[in-house]
């Protein structure tokens, strides 16, 4: 078989024969070593985004896959150095847009750390762990029906659609906003919980144990989606692991690992959950894996629901939570306070900390540097996708291009989580 | 040499026992260790770590400290699943040289992370496979995450134009 030279060098945003070279056919050798290449996105429905993996095939086997990646870069990082503290948490929602409460949950956590001096009140603290819990639900039936609508079981989309679409008028109850909820803030929550949230979250835990016996029924029962995924997207878990990849991935791969675990934050250590590990390491694995979060999100959820403590919503901290409405027409002190945070925003001391804090893709962790500002001197973003995407050429190279749909679509990102 | 505060610290004792000098200073803010590093030993101190747990690689950033000099601080986020510990390491790099050893060799998630590095403050990696842009166009000009670049542009850029 003959050598392909590849000009990886000159990928970005060019035509795909400018990325690849390939070998020119000599007569009589069509079909016997003969590459061609293939541009997969950034415009394909199986790439959930702006995603683009350029191809080099023989036949129907990938040899080589390129991701290229940057097309949803919108400099997040950049303007966080802009704004003041909490004026960030909005941005952190834009992050990944399928889990923005664990995006709003990781960031006030290390500012949290930062500040020191912050007891957060145990009612937010589990109102945080439902709410997250909510956000990785909500992910993991996007992710459950258009994985599943790749592979070609339309069904489930529509089931796993019509469940969010609850989660999603719960997010709204909340917060006024049905995905940038912005919800979890530095020292406590944004705003008291609703009335009647109870009644909702209640209505929806009881129902959502049931569906998700459904969407198991429906896609086991399919021979189509079980040999589609059985054996599919193998990788040997040292190369996951040197890839940088985290989350679910390696759980399905016999790590048992979990942020929520091995580092509690925010009361996790009060819950009883299991965390869900398997060893075949295939798209299968994966699939049980994250079915598997779901059910235990729910025992999370009903937990907190049942056990959710009384008391303030925020921190007893005037120099960085808002004073409440009644107080400023009354005191001074608290007028003075609002003044300040609002114009100027609140100094967080100098110093440096990094939080990691498990997202539905992986360990997502904020790095963060202040020097003694009310803005952030600079904001590093750990994000699951990103180092999960590297593992791309892991799991498709040598495999059959028509299984790169079920391994792309297993691997789970989301392109702004990539490119923030 | 190794401060106070992490005297104890396994890792930081057995990095001062093999690789003498190399660790130049640290701290434990927030229980969290980070240990400055001489440049030059970078690879190899990271391959000891590697083979002391911390198989997987969090991260790799930097930090602009504008105007100092060494003006770059690439930061290493390093994790150990087995011993679930964290540790940070640091290098300073100046803007003159603005150049330190890839650790690919080391993680090979490192390639992405440092490209982003590359990309975003311009420090170059010795000995990286493939050091070009990652979330900017090929042909950008200037770095967006230095200090001295601003945060309103004005300039935008498409290829092939």
């Amino acid at each position: 078989m003959r050598e392909t030279t590849l000009h990886t060098d000159t990928i970005s945003a060019q035509d795909a024969d400018q990325v690849i070279s390939p070998v020119e056919p000599t007569k009589g050798d069509i079909g016997s070593g003969r590459r061609m290449i293939l541009n997969m996105g950034p415009q394909h429905p199986s790439t959930h985004g702006v995603l683009r993996v350029v191809l080099e095939l023989d036949g129907e086997t990938i040899i080589k896959a390129v991701p290229d990646i940057g097309f949803l870069h919108t400099g997040i990082e950049k303007e966080c150095e802009a704004k003041t503290w909490q004026q960030t948490v909005t941005l952190t929602d834009r992050v990944d847009y399928l889990s923005n409460l664990a995006n709003n949950l990781v960031y006030a956590l290390a500012v949290e750390k930062l500040i020191g001096d912050m007891e957060i009140p145990p009612k937010a603290q589990w109102m945080r762990v439902m709410l997250a819990e909510l956000s990785r639900l909500n992910s993991h039936l996007v992710w459950l029906g258009t994985h599943a609508l790749d592979i070609g079981a339309m069904t489930v989309f529509f089931y796993c659609f019509r469940e969010r679409e609850d989660i999603l008028r719960i997010l709204e109850m909340f917060s006024g906003q049905r995905m940038m909820t912005s919800y979890i803030r530095i020292g406590g929550l944004a705003l008291e919980p609703p009335r009647g949230w109870q009644q909702a979250v209640g209505k929806f835990i009881r129902a959502f144990p049931s569906k998700v016996d459904e969407y198991m029924e429906l896609l086991d029962s399919n021979p189509i989606w079980v040999r589609r995924t059985q054996g599919v997207g193998f990788a040997p878990l040292e190369d996951l692991l040197d890839l940088g990849v985290s989350g679910p991935m390696i759980r399905a791969a016999g790590v048992n690992w979990d942020v929520r675990k091995n580092e509690p934050y925010s009361s996790y250590d009060k819950f009883d959950f299991v965390v869900p590990v398997r060893q075949e390491n295939d798209v299968f694995a994966r699939y049980r894996v994250r079915l598997e979060e779901m059910r235990q999100s729910t025992r999370i959820i009903t937990q907190a629901l049942e056990g959710m403590p009384e008391g303030a919503f925020q921190a007893e901290a005037q120099h960085v939570v808002l004073p409440e409405r009644e107080k400023m027409k009354t005191q001074m002190e608290a007028l003075i306070y609002h003044f300040k945070i609002v114009t100027e925003g609140f100094r967080v001391p100098a110093g440096e900390v990094y939080q990691a804090v498990e997202s539905p893709r992986g360990e997502i962790a904020y790095y963060i540097v202040s020097n003694g500002t009310s803005k952030a001197y600079r904001v590093y973003m750990r994000t699951p996708s990103f180092g999960n995407l590297q593992a791309i050429p892991a799991l498709l190279e040598g495999r059959l291009l028509a299984d790169s749909i079920a391994s792309l679509g297993s691997m789970d990102f989301v392109l702004g989580d990539v490119d923030r | 040499m190794v401060p106070d505060q992490l005297k104890d610290h396994p890792d930081a004792a057995a990095l001062e026992a093999q690789f003498a000098g190399a660790v130049i200073g640290g701290h434990a803010e927030h229980n969290e260790p980070t240990l400055f590093l001489d440049p030059t030993r970078i690879v190899d101190v990271c391959r000891f770590l590697k083979a002391q747990g911390y198989v997987r690689l969090s991260g790799i950033t930097a930090v602009d400290w504008s105007p100092a000099d060494p003006r770059f601080e690439v930061v290493y986020l390093l994790h150990s699943i087995q011993r679930n510990v964290r540790l940070r390491l640091k290098c300073w790099v100046s803007e003159t040289e603005c150049e330190i050893d890839s650790v690919t060799s080391v993680w090979r998630c490192a390639d992405w992370y440092e490209r982003e590095v590359f990309d975003m403050f311009g420090v170059r990696f010795r000995n990286h496979p493939d050091l070009r842009r990652i979330l900017m166009p090929n042909d950008w000009e200037g770095h967006p995450l230095r200090k001295d670049y601003p945060i309103h542009g004005y300039k935008y850029s498409y290829q092939n134009e």
